[in-house]
């Protein structure tokens, strides 16, 4: 078979959200742009084995949670009943496919081909794709977006389909009866909720002295109460530091050589970026200690014909990062000046409660000895907190001292990845805390909450 | 609130304005010339023919303010060509009702300069407005600028503030809008609510003196760069250098702009090679030194370069290829049967080549006045169109600067250039002795499409054999 030569303006490596949103944005300026993906489908992680599916499963969890609660206010619907197939079915066909058909029916409005394949540069102005449809492609721009994959536990190695990984935990083999998560991190938690709801009796073991390492710990403090009742246990400063599986059950070694039996294990320590294998040391690009592809304000890397967007290009690995990222390269690459410039990247924990936070945490402030002013307004004084049965939450804004622009803004309690966005906006905007006191929120609802915490500041 | 940056240099500009101002009022008012324009009708002063293709040229001073009362043959404005600065008269005298131009802006041959009103209003109250400015010059020494007529404050502060750390807070359009116009936000103080930076703000420290007008106004910008005339390689684009650290982005003069467009012309067009060579000048150097006093008594300083023109001018003579211009279209070489000699004078606004004509019929001390003279014009910013143009070899003399030695690049049209660098008392070996010898070290690059290395390499040693025997140099040999 001859080599088959596409020439192209962008080559997308990476369907996920910073790769999809890279092309189309270019597609929109002009430019032809086509995407790599070995999957031969747009989505990523996010969309197969991350936001998506693990938010669709936390929905699921969080009707079981609002039922169980229905009992306090005289509504029993009695012991649920849960059928996992079409459970599954559910979030694989009616979420996931629905989604991914969207996004190929842009993909084809925009005129973005998605070609199926491992693309692998053979130097800044050209890469080949193998698998299905191999060829070769010369570009004039390349946009590497390949993500990030989950972390192996370090020390510790063990192939064991009882062992899985967020991708493997996503696709609910079954509801064992004992789970041990590792990693106190927002997957495990999320996917210990998860299970937990559906029936496992959870272990989560964290190896550092809380939950959530980053966010502030009186946001965390609603969390942690609340998964103390919901798992089993929750051992902190704690490592695992062996897992052998016995053909039927697996044990786990915990720090100093006590041992526990678990059905199935759950490794949520982290995500790693994938930038290995792609041949970019036919490039110019650099790579960082860690893996991830350096690049300017623009996601150019050292190499001008070569870019990178999303998880592979660094923490905090976030889709709507990648997505911002995505189309500000897409903007660079068409001659625009553009730049990703953005002070804030929100991040939300889809737990319940809900954690979110965005610009300068008070623990941040704090380590960076910079002086602060911190207003917060705990739930069990808001009314519509009250009505849902949801006194457990906590708005807080971090405030510049002198000019009183917000710096940040951390939500906990249900719906908190919701409010975040004002708060985002508040912060992108360099907002007062005046501007959000002064504006007028729908009465009686969970966002009055900045309102009221903006408000003890003008005392 | 402290006077800005762009205060000062609004003095500057009121002052050059006052000075100019004193230069038209010299015999500017007469009342017999008044009354004859009291008569006239409004009439425009569009930019004449500058002669020799010349199509636009840069406004670089406006002599007169409008009101003012200005005679025939006044100086109106001070433009710069390709070649020159040049005062242009007013060609009738009147009252001046509108300045059409501003310094920096490039204006075309025919395009209206200054408008002159019919004269209507009495010749008293004229007079006085003519002297007025200057007065008020010298009570309101800070005015704000007056731009396009509409006097305005401005909101820039004196010093730019200290650079920031951490997200300059402005909303994310506004951040683009300062991308868009590069303008490092880092730099702009911020008017808005606790510090924000405001579109307002960034277009501020975007426009200098058009500042604050709405982007709209700003659209005739009189001192906006122009890109530089395009010579068949498109260049690749700039990186965004504000991510490194702030930039000032400022238009190039008129002069500057020609002389990139023309160096960009010869090194892109022009197969360009260079040979080197060294002329003892020991003997030369001692005959300048003996007869340095006998010029002086007629009024000339002797110097190397006036030898080195005679020395090149002999040397063309023998070698015609080198004092010609290529026609590649015609497929011809255009021999001139004329040598006109440029030499490169460095002035403060670049550099600039007056010609000395006829250099081989001229004799040496002739030669020199001539350069003295023109070199003084050139500096002064006097210097003619005729003074600039019609060169066919070009010297630069680099020695007064230092160095040992640099590539010149040709001035087009023409096919050759000759570099001399400061000449050094080196050790030399002759007849088994090492003496001491002045030598002067000198690069001549030439067109390859004209000449190959052994051309270069015989006319080189035939302004070397020149400079080295002054005798046959005088004689003619």
């Amino acid at each position: 078979m001859g080599d088959l030569v596409r020439e192209v303006d962008v080559a997308v490596v990476g369907g996920g959200p910073g790769g999809y949103s890279a092309a189309f944005r270019c597609a929109e300026l002009g430019l032809e742009a086509v995407v790599v993906d070995a999957d031969k489908r747009l989505g990523g992680a996010c969309l197969f084995e991350g936001c998506i599916p693990s938010k669709a499963l936390l929905h699921v969890a969080a009707v079981l949670g609002e039922a169980e609660r229905a009992k306090e206010f005289g509504v029993d619907f009695g012991e649920p009943r849960i059928s996992l197939d079409p459970l599954r079915k559910w979030k694989n066909e009616r979420v996931v496919g629905k989604l991914a058909r969207g996004l190929a029916s842009v993909a084809r409005g925009k005129s973005v081909e998605v070609i199926g394949g491992r693309a692998v540069f053979e130097d800044s102005r050209s890469l080949r794709v193998e698998g299905d449809e191999p060829q070769k492609i010369r570009f004039k721009h390349a946009v590497v977006a390949t993500g990030s994959t989950p972390s192996p536990l370090p020390g510790v190695e063990l192939r064991s389909e009882r062992v899985m990984d967020s991708t493997a935990a996503l696709e609910l083999p079954d509801v064992p009866a004992r789970l041990l998560v590792i990693g106190g991190g927002y997957i495990g938690l999320e996917l210990g909720q998860v299970y937990a709801a559906l029936g496992s009796e959870v272990t989560l073991v964290e190896m550092l002295d809380g939950l959530l390492p980053g966010a502030d710990r009186d946001l965390v403090q609603h969390l942690a109460r609340r998964c103390e009742r919901a798992f089993k246990s929750i051992r902190l400063s704690t490592r695992v530091t062996g897992l052998r599986d016995t053909g039927s059950v697996v044990e786990a070694r915990l720090g100093d050589g006590e041992t526990a039996t678990f059905d199935r294990v759950l490794v949520a320590v982290g995500r790693r970026p994938r930038s290995q294998g792609l041949g970019l040391e036919t490039t110019r690009a650099r790579l960082t200690d860690r893996g991830f592809v350096e690049i300017d304000e623009r996601g150019r890397t050292a190499d001008p014909h070569v870019w990178a967007v999303g998880d592979v290009t660094g923490e905090p690995m976030l889709a709507h990062r990648a997505m911002r990222q995505g189309k500000v390269a897409a903007e660079a690459i068409a001659g625009r000046p553009a730049a990703f410039d953005n002070v804030v990247v929100p991040a939300v924990v889809f737990t319940d409660p809900e954690v979110a936070w965005c610009g300068l945490t008070e623990h941040q402030a704090t380590a960076a000895g910079r002086a602060v002013k911190v207003a917060k307004f705990q739930w069990a004084a808001s009314g519509r907190a009250a009505t849902l049965g949801r006194s457990d939450g906590l708005t807080k804004l971090v405030v510049d001292p002198e000019t009183g622009r917000v710096l940040g803004v951390g939500i906990v309690g249900p719906s908190a990845g919701e409010l975040i966005a004002e708060g985002a906006l508040a912060v992108e905007t360099a907002m007062l805390a005046e501007d959000l006191a002064l504006t007028i929120h729908t009465h009686p609802t969970l966002s009055e909450t900045l309102m009221e915490a903006a408000e003890t500041l003008l005392r | 609130m402290p006077f800005s940056a762009r205060c000062e240099i609004n003095q500057v500009h009121d002052t050059r304005s006052g000075v100019c101002l004193a230069v038209s009022r010299q015999g500017a008012i007469r009342q017999s010339v008044l009354k004859a324009y009291n008569d006239a009708m409004s009439r425009s002063f569009t930019l004449p023919d500058l002669g020799e293709g010349l199509t636009e040229a840069e406004i670089r001073q406006v002599l007169v303010r409008e009101g003012d009362v200005v005679r025939e043959d006044a100086p109106l404005l001070e433009v710069e060509t390709d070649k020159a600065t040049v005062e242009i008269p007013s060609p009738f005298g009147g009252r001046v009702e509108k300045i059409h131009v501003q310094p920096g802006q490039t204006v075309k041959v025919g395009q209206v300069l200054v408008s002159f009103a019919d004269g209507a209003a009495p010749a008293g109250k004229q007079a006085a407005d003519t002297l007025d400015p200057i007065r008020k010059l010298a009570s309101e020494p800070t005015t704000a600028v007056t731009d396009g007529g509409r006097a305005r404050q401005t909101p820039a502060a004196a010093t730019p503030p200290p650079r920031r750390e951490g997200p300059v807070p402005a909303t994310p359009s506004t951040r683009r809008l300062a991308r868009e116009l590069g303008v490092d936000l880092r730099a702009v103080s911020g008017s808005g609510p606790g510090g924000r930076v405001t579109d307002d703000d960034v277009r501020a420290a975007s426009g200098g003196a058009a500042a604050a007008a709405p982007a709209e106004e700003r659209a005739p910008a009189p001192a906006a760069a122009k890109p530089l005339a395009r010579a068949g390689v498109e260049p690749p684009p700039l990186p965004r250098f504000e991510q490194w650290g702030p930039v000032e982005r400022q238009p190039l003069t008129h002069l500057r702009r020609t002389i990139a467009e023309r160096m960009t012309l010869s090194a892109t067009l022009i197969p360009h090679v260079t040979h080197f060579d060294r002329a003892d000048v020991t003997e030369l150097d001692a005959l300048i030194r003996r007869n340095l006093e006998a010029g002086q008594a007629r009024g000339v300083t002797l110097t190397l370069t006036s030898f080195i023109l005679k020395a090149v001018a002999e040397s063309l003579l023998e070698h015609p290829h080198f004092n010609a211009s290529l026609d590649p279209g015609a497929g011809e070489l255009i021999v001139k049967r004329y040598v006109h000699l440029g030499v490169a004078v460095a002035t403060e606004r670049g550099l600039i080549v007056p010609v000395i004509r006829d250099v081989d019929r001229k004799p040496l001390l002739e030669v020199q006045r001539e350069l003295g003279a023109l070199a003084a014009r050139v500096r002064e910013g006097k210097a003619t169109l005729d003074d600039l143009r019609g060169g066919t070899f070009t010297v630069t003399n680099i020695g007064a600067l230092g160095g040992t030695g640099a590539i010149p690049i040709i001035n087009y049209p023409e096919v050759a250039i000759l570099g001399v660098a400061r000449g050094r008392e080196e050790p030399v070996v002759r007849d088994g002795a090492i003496v001491p010898r002045l030598l002067l070290p000198l690069s001549l690059t030439f067109d390859h499409r004209v000449a190959d290395g052994a051309d270069g390499a015989r006319f080189a040693s035939a302004i070397v054999r020149r400079l080295e025997r002054p005798d046959h140099l005088l004689l003619g040999l």
